[in-house]
Parts: C-alpha cells; sequence; structure tokens
C-alpha cells in the first residue's frame, strides 16, 4: 500500500500544477478554443462513457499491436546485429540509410500494399519502432563483457540457454529505455495515422470535434491520448520493477 | 591427467599474428594443485582458455583424460578473472546456474546448491544480487557456481587478486580445505608468489610473452594451513621470486 501511495503522489501533484497552469491560461485568454480544465474533464467524462470510449480502446488496439510488433522483430535482430560483427558489416549501413528517411514518405507505397485499413497504420507505426529498438537493443547486445560471455560458453549452454540467461536479460533494461522513448512517437504517429482515411481512434475523434467546432471534446480526445500515453509507459515501468530489479540495486 | 605437448597459441589480430604461448609441455597428474606464475600479459589466462576449450592451440596439443581439451567438458569448472557472475541472478540463481543448463530440475539443484553454499558460508545471502556482495562473497559464490556441477578439473583464473590481503588468505584457507574433501585437480593462475608456494603443489613459472615455461617447481610441504608460517614456505618463496626474477 505503502509503495502505490508513493508512486500516486507525484502524479496528482503534477497532474494538480498542469490543471492550475491550465486554468490559468484559459482565463487569460479567455476564448472558445481553450476551455478551461473543469469543462474539459466533464466532457471527458461524458465522452469516455459513451462516443469516445470505442475510439480510446481501437487506439489503443492500435499502438499495442505495433509496439509488441516492432519489439519481436527489432530485439532478435538487434541482438543478431550485435553479436555477429559479420552481420553487423552488412546490415548496419541498410540500417543507417533507412533510419533517417522520415518513414511518412513511404505512405503512398504501404497504402497501396496494406490498404487503407488498420494494417498500414499499425505497419507505419512499428516500421518506426523498429528502427529505434532496433539501433539500441544492437548497441546492448555489442557491450555485453566478454567474461560473461566466456562464462556461458565454458558452462556449455547452447544458443538458446545463452539467449535465455544472458542476452535477454542484458539487453532488456536498454530495450524498455527505447520503449519509453518509442512511446511518445507511437502516439504522435497514431494520431497522424489516425488523420485519415478512417472514422475510429481518438485521432479521429479530436479532428471530428475540431471540425464540428467542439472544442470540448476535443480537449477531451487529447486527454484520452494523455491518458493512453500513461497507461503505456506504467505497463513498461512495471516491467522495469519485475524483471530489471537489478538495475536498482 | 592434464598433458600439454608443444602447445602454442598464436593469436590473429589486426595487427598480424600476436603469439601467446609457445611450446608448453606439461604434465599434471590427477588430483593434483597447480598453480602457474608469470608475469602480465604472458599468457596465462590463455593457458586456461587452452584447457577450457575456449582457445584452441596453434601447434602441438592439450589433453585431459587422453582427450583432446574441448569447450563444455561436463567435468571441467572455470572461474574467470572478474568472476563472471550475472548481475541479473541472486547468488543461488548465480551457483545452481550450470545445473540449471544441464536441464536438473529446480528443487534438486536447490538442494545441492544448498549445501556447498551453506559450507562456502554463504547460504544467507542466497537472495543478495552480485552488486549488493562484497569482493569475498561474490568470490565464493563464483566457487559455489564452479563447484555444484561436481568437477573434476577446476581452472582459475587469479580468483583472489582483486581481494584484500585478510579475505585472500581466507579464501585460499577455504579452498584448501575443500580441495582436500573434494580431491579435484585445480589449476590456479596467480600473480601473487605467495599464494603459489601456498596453494601449488607444483609451481609452473612461465617467461615473458610468448609464454614458455621457465621451471617447474616442486613444492611437496604444501596442504596445511600451518605451511605459511614454515620456514620451508619462505624458502620456497624465495625460489620462485628467483625463477621470476631469472627469466
Ligand atoms: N583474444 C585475443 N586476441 C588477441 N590477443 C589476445 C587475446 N587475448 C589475449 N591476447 C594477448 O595475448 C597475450 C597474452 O594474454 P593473456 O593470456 O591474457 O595474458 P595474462 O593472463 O598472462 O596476463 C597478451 O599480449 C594479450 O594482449
Ligand atoms: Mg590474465
Amino acid at each position: 500500500m505503502a509503495i502505490t501511495t508513493a508512486r500516486i503522489r507525484p502524479y496528482l501533484i503534477a497532474v494538480a500544477a498542469m490543471l492550475v497552469i491550465w486554468q490559468g491560461f484559459a482565463a487569460i485568454l479567455d476564448t472558445e478554443t481553450l476551455p478551461g480544465p473543469f469543462a474539459v474533464l466533464t466532457a471527458f467524462t461524458i465522452s469516455m462513457k459513451g462516443p469516445m470510449a470505442s475510439h480510446f480502446l481501437r487506439s489503443s488496439y492500435r499502438v499495442l499491436i505495433s509496439l509488441v510488433l516492432a519489439l519481436i522483430t527489432a530485439v532478435p535482430l538487434g541482438i543478431y546485429m550485435g553479436r555477429s560483427s559479420r552481420a553487423d558489416a552488412f546490415l548496419s549501413p541498410v540500417v543507417y540509410l533507412v533510419y533517417p528517411v522520415p518513414k511518412i514518405a513511404f505512405l503512398p507505397l504501404i497504402l497501396l500494399l496494406l490498404g487503407i485499413g488498420d494494417n498500414s497504420k499499425v505497419f507505419l507505426i512499428s516500421f518506426i519502432l523498429f528502427f529505434q529498438i532496433l539501433v539500441t537493443t544492437r548497441d546492448a547486445a555489442r557491450e555485453i563483457p566478454r567474461e560473461y560471455i566466456l562464462s556461458m560458453r565454458s558452462l556449455g549452454a547452447n544458443r538458446w540457454q545463452k539467449a535465455a540467461h544472458l542476452v535477454l536479460p542484458a539487453v532488456l533494461p536498454k530495450v524498455l529505455t527505447a520503449l519509453r522513448i518509442g512511446i511518445g512517437t507511437a502516439i504522435a504517429v497514431l494520431f497522424f495515422v489516425e488523420s485519415f482515411a478512417t472514422n475510429t481512434g481518438l485521432g479521429y475523434f479530436i479532428l471530428d470535434a475540431w471540425s464540428r467546432l467542439n472544442y470540448r471534446e476535443m480537449y477531451a480526445g487529447i486527454v484520452g491520448m494523455g491518458l493512453l500515453g500513461v497507461i503505456l509507459y506504467e505497463i513498461v515501468e512495471f516491467t522495469d520493477r519485475t524483471l530489471c530489479r537489478w538495475t536498482k540495486l | 591427467m592434464i598433458k600439454f605437448e608443444g602447445a602454442s597459441v598464436t593469436y590473429q589480430t589486426d595487427a598480424g599474428p600476436h603469439p601467446a604461448l609457445s611450446g608448453i609441455d606439461l604434465d599434471i597428474p590427477g588430483g593434483e594443485p597447480c598453480v602457474v606464475i608469470g608475469p602480465t600479459g604472458c599468457g596465462k589466462t590463455t593457458l586456461l582458455f587452452l584447457l577450457a576449450g575456449l582457445v584452441s592451440s596453434s601447434a602441438g596439443s592439450v589433453q585431459i583424460d587422453g582427450d583432446q581439451a574441448l569447450r563444455g567438458r561436463r567435468e571441467t569448472s572455470l572461474i574467470l578473472q572478474q568472476h563472471g557472475l550475472f548481475p541479473w541472478k541472486n547468488a543461488l540463481a548465480n551457483v545452481t546456474l550450470g545445473l540449471t543448463i544441464r536441464g536438473i530440475p529446480r528443487g534438486e539443484r536447490n538442494e545441492q546448491a544448498g549445501e556447498l553454499m551453506r559450507e562456502l558460508g554463504i547460504w544467507d545471502i542466497r537472495d543478495s544480487y552480485p552488486p549488493q556482495l562484497s569482493g569475498g562473497q561474490k568470490q565464493r559464490v563464483a566457487i559455489a557456481r564452479s563447484l555444484v556441477t561436481e568437477p573434476d578439473l577446476l581452472l582459475m583464473d587469479e580468483p583472489f587478486s582483486a581481494l584484500d590481503a585478510m579475505t585472500r588468505e581466507t579464501l585460499q584457507n577455504l579452498l584448501l580445505r575443500i580441495w582436500k574433501e573434494r580431491n579435484f585437480t585445480f589449476l590456479m593462475v596467480s600473480h601473487g608468489i605467495e599464494e603459489a608456494v601456498f596453494l601449488g603443489r607444483r609451481i609452473v613459472v612461465l617467461s615473458e610473452r610468448p609464454g614458455h615455461i621457465l621451471t617447474v617447481l616442486d613444492n611437496p610441504g604444501m596442504g596445511a594451513e600451518s605451511f605459511r608460517l614454515s620456514d620451508e614456505f619462505h624458502r620456497q618463496c624465495i625460489q620462485v621470486r628467483r625463477a621470476l626474477e631469472d627469466r
């Protein structure tokens, strides 16, 4: 219980501070475009009980699937590149070439190949996350001390045992850091992909409310995106606390 | 038990071939403790890695019980210089790692490890992680990890060099006691003359790189903790020192 309180208190203080600043700006600007926090939170509660709930779930689904897809592709490949200098010599130039290109530039191609449904949306988000996680994982795998590798080898461990007992635990803290950064990116891209060719998701909900000049609902949608981010961060934090306890000693 | 015949190792580096050991001839009978001593960089670690099958000889041969020394020999255990404990596993999980890899069920693993860890005085810290342990405790965990698989050959690379003098002596005594109880062969690399004389029934003195054997000293007086206080111990230390300076 004490731990829970200690973790929740900073959140409450941060939220309270934001509400005060928000209220201040709303009072100074005194415009329809920025309603006060009380009005927005009321709209948020009402929308979450009504139409916004399904949009929230749809967005959560899209971003979660994207994160999982990026993880299960980038982590193994990153480990492979980090542990095999031959693979690295061949693949790293490819990565460096593609990494800085804005992936959104591939959108026409992605839409052509995957259609305008969820597939292309999920693909674009995970494609962008993929590179962030890949490069971090590769670097973490490279840095595994030789001592550890030799230990496992002398014990006669096979490839899978090395992965389970050595490589995965060694790279996990860095992967989680990449995820923390990636979540921000993922939600930004989520908003973008939900801004066209769909009538579901928080991005659509926000833009639709805007087009109807319903600023309270628009901000309710923005609060929803923030909430989605907080939930994702907390999943990462939970994983970190349970699986990477050793980094906090 | 161990037989080196003209064993040489040359590392291939970007700067060209880098000879580390040249023409090692050495016989170590089973059950005997042997300490290898020599200047830094002369190839001591390489010698251990040859036995562990982690490097292969570029000339000559290395045999254990008549078989070529290969990686993953089940009866060989290796303790590395930085002890190689995994920071993400607690002491117990580190100790049982070798058994886990052999697919031994948890109950059996913990039972075997428990006995050994009590003997080594580390059972109470079984739930602690390596960063929470002192140098001496880490080294005990490393010893437990290497002994839990009941090896007949224990290879150690300067295991006690990072410890303070008091802890080092305690662990040397502990190792001696365990060796007497279990009677495995051990080969320890050391750069301490006193450690070599205290623990080595044979003391192998290596030259500067590329390491070759300068002499092998016989040290029949070792085997008791009180040996440290004897005149013979001091005479032997002087012998080793001479051999090292003779190079
Ligand atoms: N993997 C390696 N590749 C290239 N050179 C190495 C490698 N390992 C050791 N060496 C070199 O071989 C020599 C002997 O190394 P080592 O056996 O570690 O010496 P010691 O343990 O006696 O200090 C040193 O010059 C070292 O730099
Ligand atoms: Mg060495």
